[in-house]
Formats: C-alpha cells, sequence, structure tokens
C-alpha cells in the first residue's frame, strides 16, 4: 500500500515537471524585443524599462489571498472548543506560495489539541486544479512532521475539493479529503453543506489512529455575507469515527458519534 | 399610414441636404446651446493637469484621479486639419499617460506606456503633438494602470472641415462611466481571489424552486447540471456591477440627473461615448426614436433605433427629435441591469424625468458557451467536440503540428489559403488560463447583445451598419490572422490565444501596406470590446463597400467575427479588450506596422499575391511621415 503510494507521488511528480515544461513551450529566448519601434524615439534604455513594466502589469502581477473558510466555536454534550481552518497564498497564476491551517483549542481549558501548519508549492495543472507539494508540521498533539502531496481545486458541478495525503516523519502514510458545496438561499445568505473524511494507510497507535477510514466530520453552515469578505455563520457538524480510531475513542470514554452546535465567521481578503 | 418615426427619417434626410440647420458649425454656437454640465476647451494647445482630486458622487466624497480636475475631463474640441499640441503635466505620485482613442496620430504620440513611449513620470510634463486628419466624436483617457477607474478620462469632439453631412439644432455629449469608492486594485485583487464576489445576480435557489415550477423539475435540474458540469455561471454577464459601481453620466448619477434641454421640432444630436472601465451599456430613450448617425467617430447611414447595447470604448452619435413638451428619461442601463444612469432631457432645465425600472436580469444561454443544446447533453469532454467540417471556407488543420510551433510566432498559415482558419485549439485548451474553448463559434452580427433579443422594440445590430462614405480601401484582404479570446473566468485570466501579454515574446506583424483580415473568435462568456489602435477596422457584416468602419468592436461570447485592416500607419499599436481589468489581467498584444521595406518574418511568397503597394492609399502617407511632424527630436520629456 504505502508502495502504491509511494509510486502515485513519483507519478505526480514527473508529471509535474512535464506540465511544467509544457507551459514553457514558448519560443526560444531570442536577443529580439517583442516591439522596439519606439526606441528610434525615446531610447533603447528608456523604452526596455516601460516595456518591462507595462508587460509585468499584463498578468504577470502577484496576488494575495487569505481565507478563514472556519473559525468557530463548537459546543457538543462533552465540550466546547475553538476550531479554525484557514488558508493563504500568494503568487501568480501558475506558482504560489500556499500555506494551509487547521487546529482546535478546548474552551474548556484542556489546551490546544491539534494544530497543524502546512507550507506548500502549489502550480496550477490545469483551468481548475491545483497540484500542491510540501510539507505539514503538526504543533500539536505532538510535534511530528510530514510530507504533503495534495490536489486542490473546483470540481464539475461547483464542488470545492482538497485532497491530501501525508507521509510522517515515522513513515505512516495518511489522507485527507475535503468537499464543500455552496447553496445560494439569496445573493448573500448562503447554506455551505461541507465533508471532511480522515485515512490512515496503518495503525497508529500513538495517535489513537486505526487503519482504513478514520473520521467522517459533515457540516451544514449557514452564512451571511454583509460585505463578501465578512459573514458570520451558524451551523451543526456531525463528528463520527470508524473503525480503529472508534474504538480508540470508545476506550478512551469518549464518544466516536458527536453532534456539534457551531457558531462563526467565514472570512477573506 | 405615414407613421411619425417615417416623417422623422424623411425630415432628417431633407435636412442633411439642405444643411438648414447645419450653416452654423456648432462650435461656433454659444455654450448654452448645448453641453450643458461639462466644461469645453478648444484651439489648438491644450494644457491638461493630470491629479488627484475629491469628486461627491451620490452625497459621498470620494478620490479621483483626473483631467484639470474634473470628472469627466474638460471636452476637447479639435477642428479637421488643424495640428494640436497638449501639454499634459502630471502631478501624480505614480506615472501616467493619455491615450487619443480612434485617433489615427502618428505611433510615437498614442500614449501607451510601454508601447509607444515610456509614459510620463511624476512631476514631468509631456507634449502630445499631432496633425488632425479626421472627424467626429472621440475620447481620450489614462493607459497606465487602472486610472481610467478612477475617473482619468474626457471627451473629444473634432468639427469637420467641410460641412457636416449630419443635420442638427443642438448637441450634447454624453459620457458614460462606471465610478467606484472601492479602490480599483482593490476591486482587481477581489476579482483575482474570488471572480464571482462582485456579481449580486447569481441564481438561487429560489431561483430553481421558480424555473422548477414552471419549466418542470427535471428540465431545470438538467439545465443547472449542464452550467455545474462546465462550471460556469449563466449570470456571468459583467465582472463588477452595482452596487459596486455607481453608473454616470457626465460625471451625475441618477440622483443628480444630468439635464438636457430642447426646443420641441429640434433635432438634437447626443454624442454618446463609453468610457466606463469594465460596464457595457443598453443605452435608450422611453418613447422617443433615436436616429443613429455616427460609430466611433466616422458617419453611418441613418438608421432609426430604439436601443443600442455599446461597448466599453464605443461611441455612438444619434439624432433625436422630440416634438411633444414633456420630458423624456436618458437610460444608460448596465449589461448586467444590476444598475443604470439617468439623465433628463426635457423642455426646461431643472425637470426630472420618471426614472424607469431596471429589467430583469437576463441569462446566458448554450449559445453564449459556443455548443448548441445538442452538443452538450452528449459532451463528455472538451476533446468530443464537434467537427467544423459543415462551415464553409474550414480547412482541417493538423492541430498537432499546430500545437507544437511557437504559439506567439505563428500567427496564421502562411501556406494555406486566405480564408482559412489557422486552428490553433490543441495548443489552446491545454494550460490553467484557457477554460473554455467554443466548439461551434458562430456570426452573431445579426443580434443586439447580451439580452436584448427580446425587447418589445426595436434593437440595433451590427449587421445593421453601414457607413456613410464609401470604405477607403476596397481591396480583399491578402491574409487572415485568427485570434482567440481566451480566459478562465475561475482564476481571472484573460488573455488572447491563452497567452497573455506578460509572456508574449513577439508582437502581430503587419506590414505597411497590407491589407488584413483579423477574425476574432470570443471562446470565453463574455463579451470583449477589442479595441486596435492606429488603424480603423472595417467591420465584415455583409456591408459590401460601406461596411462600418470601427476603433472598437465587441465580439459576443462564442462569436466569430472578422474585420479587415489596412495596415497604414507604420509603428507599434495597441491591441486589447477595454474592459480595463481584462487588459490589466493580460487580454492585450501589440500590432507591429513594420515598414514595407523591412522584411516579414513569414514568407509571403506562399500567399500567392504581390503586395499590391499601387492601391491608392486613403490617407496621406506624408502626414504620417515621422520627421515631416517635427518629432524628429527623439527626447520629448521636459
Amino acid at each position: 500500500m504505502r508502495k502504491v503510494m509511494f509510486a502515485a507521488l513519483a507519478a505526480i511528480a514527473v508529471t509535474t515537471s512535464a506540465s511544467a515544461q509544457a507551459h514553457d513551450d514558448q519560443p526560444p529566448s531570442s536577443s529580439e524585443k517583442p516591439w522596439s519601434q519606439a526606441d528610434a524615439y525615446y531610447g533603447k534604455e528608456t523604452m526596455a524599462d516601460a516595456r518591462r513594466a507595462v508587460q509585468a502589469g499584463g498578468g504577470a502581477q502577484n496576488s494575495f489571498y487569505v481565507l478563514f473558510n472556519q473559525l468557530e466555536a463548537q459546543f457538543s454534550d462533552e465540550s466546547e472548543s475553538l476550531y479554525w481552518n484557514g488558508q493563504a497564498s500568494w503568487g501568480d497564476d501558475i506558482n504560489k506560495l500556499w500555506i494551509k491551517s487547521e487546529g482546535r483549542t478546548s474552551l474548556n481549558g484542556d489546551g490546544t489539541e491539534d494544530a497543524e501548519l502546512q507550507a506548500l508549492y502549489s502550480r496550477a495543472i490545469s483551468p481548475y486544479w491545483n497540484l500542491q507539494a510540501g510539507v505539514r508540521h503538526d504543533f500539536e498533539p505532538h510535534g511530528l512532521t510530514h510530507g504533503v502531496l495534495a490536489l486542490q481545486g473546483l470540481a464539475p458541478y461547483w464542488f470545492e475539493i482538497d485532497a491530501s495525503a501525508f507521509l510522517s516523519e515515522k513513515g505512516d502514510l495518511t489522507a485527507r479529503f475535503e468537499a464543500e458545496y455552496e447553496f445560494l438561499l439569496t445573493q448573500r445568505l448562503i447554506l455551505q453543506p461541507r465533508i471532511e473524511a480522515n485515512f490512515s494507510a496503518q495503525d497508529i497507535a500513538e495517535r489513537e489512529t486505526g487503519s482504513g477510514l478514520n473520521s467522517i466530520d459533515a457540516g451544514l453552515r449557514l452564512r451571511y455575507e454583509f460585505v463578501r469578505e465578512l459573514a458570520p455563520y451558524v451551523g451543526v457538524e456531525w463528528q463520527s469515527e470508524f473503525g480503529g480510531s472508534r474504538d480508540y475513542t470508545r476506550v478512551a470514554g469518549g464518544d466516536p458519534d458527536q453532534v456539534v452546535v457551531v457558531g462563526g465567521i467565514r472570512t477573506w481578503f | 399610414m405615414l407613421s411619425r418615426r417615417h416623417l422623422l427619417h424623411y425630415t432628417l434626410g431633407a435636412g442633411a441636404a439642405l444643411g438648414v440647420a447645419g450653416m452654423l458649425p456648432a462650435w461656433a454656437r454659444s455654450s448654452s446651446d448645448g453641453n450643458l454640465g461639462i466644461t469645453s476647451a478648444s484651439g489648438t494647445a491644450f494644457d491638461l493637469e493630470i491629479a488627484e482630486f475629491p469628486v461627491r458622487i451620490n452625497g459621498k466624497t470620494g478620490k479621483a484621479v483626473g483631467i484639470n480636475g474634473q470628472l469627466p475631463g474638460p471636452l476637447l474640441r479639435f477642428r479637421e486639419g488643424e495640428t494640436v499640441t497638449l501639454n499634459v503635466t502630471n502631478k501624480l505620485q505614480e506615472d501616467t499617460s493619455v491615450h487619443w482613442h480612434g485617433l489615427l496620430v502618428p505611433f510615437q504620440m498614442d500614449g501607451v506606456p510601454g508601447v509607444t513611449f515610456p509614459g510620463i513620470k511624476p512631476g514631468k510634463t509631456f507634449r502630445y503633438q499631432f496633425p488632425v486628419r479626421q472627424n467626429g466624436t472621440y475620447w481620450y483617457h489614462s493607459h497606465s494602470g487602472l486610472q481610467e477607474q478612477l475617473g482619468h478620462y474626457g471627451p473629444i469632439i473634432i468639427e469637420p472641415s467641410e460641412r457636416d453631412p449630419i443635420a442638427y439644432d443642438r448637441e450634447y455629449v454624453l459620457v458614460l462611466s462606471d465610478w467606484s469608492f472601492t479602490d480599483p486594485h482593490r476591486i482587481y485583487a477581489k476579482l483575482k481571489n474570488n471572480a464571482e464576489s462582485l456579481n449580486f445576480q447569481r441564481r438561487t435557489l429560489p431561483d430553481f424552486l421558480r424555473d422548477a415550477a414552471n419549466n418542470g423539475f427535471s428540465d431545470t435540474l438538467e439545465d443547472r447540471a449542464m452550467w455545474g458540469k462546465m462550471r460556469m455561471s449563466p449570470r456571468d454577464l459583467a465582472d463588477v456591477g452595482a452596487p459596486t459601481y455607481t453608473y454616470l453620466i457626465n460625471g451625475h448619477s441618477t440622483a443628480e440627473n444630468f439635464n438636457m434641454v430642447f426646443q420641441p421640432g429640434e433635432r438634437v444630436r447626443l454624442r454618446i461615448i463609453n468610457a466606463s472601465a469594465m460596464s457595457l451599456f443598453n443605452v435608450r430613450i422611453p418613447g422617443l426614436p433615436m436616429t443613429v448617425v455616427q460609430s466611433d467617430g466616422l458617419n453611418i447611414q441613418p438608421i432609426e433605433t430604439d436601443e443600442f447595447q455599446m461597448g466599453v470604448a464605443e461611441t455612438y452619435d444619434v439624432i433625436v427629435a422630440p416634438e411633444d413638451d414633456q420630458t423624456y428619461a436618458f437610460v444608460a442601463e448596465s449589461i448586467d441591469r444590476s444598475g443604470q444612469a439617468v439623465a433628463t432631457l426635457g423642455p426646461r432645465p431643472g425637470l426630472r424625468a420618471a426614472v424607469p425600472d431596471l429589467r430583469p436580469v437576463p441569462s446566458l444561454t448554450m449559445k453564449d458557451m459556443g455548443m448548441s443544446h445538442k452538443s452538450m447533453a452528449g459532451m463528455s469532454d472538451m476533446e468530443n467536440r464537434p467537427t467544423m467540417s459543415d462551415m464553409s471556407g474550414m480547412s482541417s488543420m493538423d492541430h498537432m503540428t499546430h500545437g507544437d510551433m511557437p504559439r506567439t510566432a505563428m500567427g496564421p498559415d502562411p501556406h494555406g489559403p486566405p480564408t482559412q482558419l489557422a486552428s490553433v485549439e490543441a495548443s489552446l485548451k491545454k494550460g490553467p488560463g484557457v477554460a473554455n474553448i467554443a466548439a461551434m463559434p458562430s456570426s452573431r452580427l445579426d443580434e443586439p447583445g447580451i439580452g436584448l433579443s427580446d425587447q418589445p422594440h426595436r434593437t440595433l445590430t451590427y449587421s445593421q451598419l453601414r457607413s456613410l462614405e464609401p470604405n477607403p480601401d476596397s481591396r480583399s484582404p491578402q491574409r487572415e490572422v485568427v485570434i482567440h479570446l481566451t480566459s478562465n473566468m475561475e482564476r481571472y485570466m484573460w488573455s488572447f490565444d491563452g497567452v497573455k501579454f506578460s509572456e508574449v515574446t513577439q508582437s502581430i506583424r503587419f506590414r505597411e501596406g497590407e491589407r488584413v483580415r483579423l477574425t476574432l473568435i470570443n471562446d470565453t462568456m463574455m463579451p470583449h470590446p477589442i479595441h486596435l489602435h492606429g488603424m480603423f477596422f472595417d467591420l465584415v457584416n455583409g456591408g459590401g463597400d460601406h461596411k462600418p468602419r470601427k476603433h472598437t468592436v465587441v465580439v459576443k461570447p462564442a462569436e466569430k467575427l472578422s474585420v479587415d485592416v489596412s495596415a497604414e500607419h507604420v509603428g507599434d499599436w495597441a491591441f486589447h479588450c477595454h474592459l480595463l481589468y481584462h487588459m490589466h489581467a493580460g487580454m492585450m498584444q501589440v500590432v507591429s506596422v513594420l515598414p514595407s521595406t523591412d522584411k516579414m518574418p513569414m514568407d509571403h511568397d506562399m500567399m500567392g499575391h504581390d503586395m499590391p503597394m499601387e492601391h491608392e492609399m486613403p490617407m496621406d502617407h506624408d502626414m504620417m511621415d515621422h520627421s515631416a511632424m517635427g518629432h524628429d527630436k527623439p527626447e520629448e520629456m521636459k
């Protein structure tokens, strides 16, 4: 199983470099300028600077994006916690630095349960898909670093997808799949169903994770976009564990099936 | 029965023939006869200052960048045949420029930074000087950054050296624009991060339920599924709309009610300029027919209509002849119908015409995606697009061969027949910047524009336009250059042939004196007003030797249209979509007209055409000679 994932990783890496070459399939660089007739009037160097500037301003600009898709309090029968799931990117249309973070901290004084940060190189490989590779570091429950390979984008029928595979420094292979959709009830009142599923290729005792499907979080969030960039929301989420993970939770005295009520802010800029 | 409209048409013709009202040129009349609310300057020398200044719109103060502290900039009146000098001083903290839109000027006076000159640095003055060789309604605007959005635009009227064939009693210039209190760079960033975030007219779940009730659940679901499968929105009519934009007429919102006054029975000439950054407008005057007499500064055979859609940068001159002592609403409605600007045409100053309600928002159709409903159903991916062998004049191209060729250097295939379509689709459909390729692009010249097909009144189409004068160059084109208008709305990437301006390594090359057919294929879901500097498009619309000649032509979604161009004026000329943020994202190129003595990059012997240089050129080449312009001094900066 692990070998299969390694092979897939290698195959995707090859694909990426091939698509990089395909993208660079442009005329070989030559000393010839793209156009130069104004040089005769205003000087070669002056026009060269102006030409560089105007071309850079025609599609080579970098853009910056921050999204906190979820920044919310979660209330269940057992506990109250603060959950965040956000990302940021910086770069041009094709190449970006992509940061993702997800975590949960207790509002009952039990400290931070999970906190992870991913730093990825993201490359646009098709109109709707980005291939991403980089590292993830878990600060909680205990420090652990992973290699990451992810495919993020927009699937047909407007599903936002983020599928990631993680290989930890200890050799454990896990995966996460996130999908969300938006129903416009009005132009500003938006219902967002969202699902997150976690998988593991092996039993990881120290993380109380079984092999196979570990967990599914399925949520429904209703937000109101006062402005597009800032929308408070309320919602409900079903959080269930499966297989070995379910057993670990039961043994620890926890409830592997929970319904949580959420309230928070979705923001981007 | 002889309708009033027929009478109007008849009297217009009679007036033109006799020239009664045209005896006194408009510039010689007192300013109270027209152009109320917009200051003008005339003569041959002008001083323009580009600076930041506050403006008040709908009671709210905003920060404009514009000309001589006015929004829009002052109306410049030139006279055909004179040489004008314009000293443009930059009082901004950033570079600026002025481009004379539609004016045939020596290219080094055309005002495009990085293409025709270096731009105007802060604190510097640039002296533009050029002979005025045409007449009609034009405009001027910044070609630097996003300054157009901030108010850096103004109208130009050029009085003809000979008698104006258009007779009128008074005239108004109407500069349409889209104002935002949001910084344009912020607007662009929002589009980049979330391309639909400025659209507040998307289809909702209640829309679905209503459509399901009207059209049946399964049909409605199928419709939604088709759009969803393509990840496209039928409400993607404008990238930016109200409430981000406040629409203006001569700097006045609807509430500020720009006023035009007429005496019943007068013929009033309205010179309408779309100086928006991003907004196509539907223009109408309910209850008052309009006779269109000019488009893009060149006279056309008068045609009466009730409404027309106007691309950004296009101009239309219309004659209206209100006979009743009543007010009329001049309505400029944004193409997405999110907002409008309304001015009043009334018999006395200070009147307010009833403002019509915004009309229902139209939706795009499968036709706008470039495919029939039928072909859509069986479509599993873009590779399965229908063959185009049924379309005349198309040869089956070897896609793979073209895909391997350098894209920007390719242009048309010089070895093919002159009416070929040099298909570049094989390489186009790859890459993140191209989301869609119109499988079945078609001519849409006989359609009035998105959302106007079902109006109960007359709507203008490009196919109706005929030049008043015979075309100056009646040669057939010697070769065809095919250009795809390409985009990925989701990433907000816009380009020609999938290549952004930042990636261009070679301009499109024309040789001086040659006649080129430029065929534009719109692979996107939006209409694009395409503008080529330095030469006019002869729109191939069945007009024979009376094709309308335009500086800006709107290419509808999935439309394929052709324009013929005479490459008369040597120079590097900007070629771009006039939607500001599309240009900013990369939908721009340069057309280089190389001196005829230069060797073209491609071998033209295969074309089977000699350059017919003996053909009489419509323009006097000496006028365009650079040394004759007094611009042999290379340094114009003070």
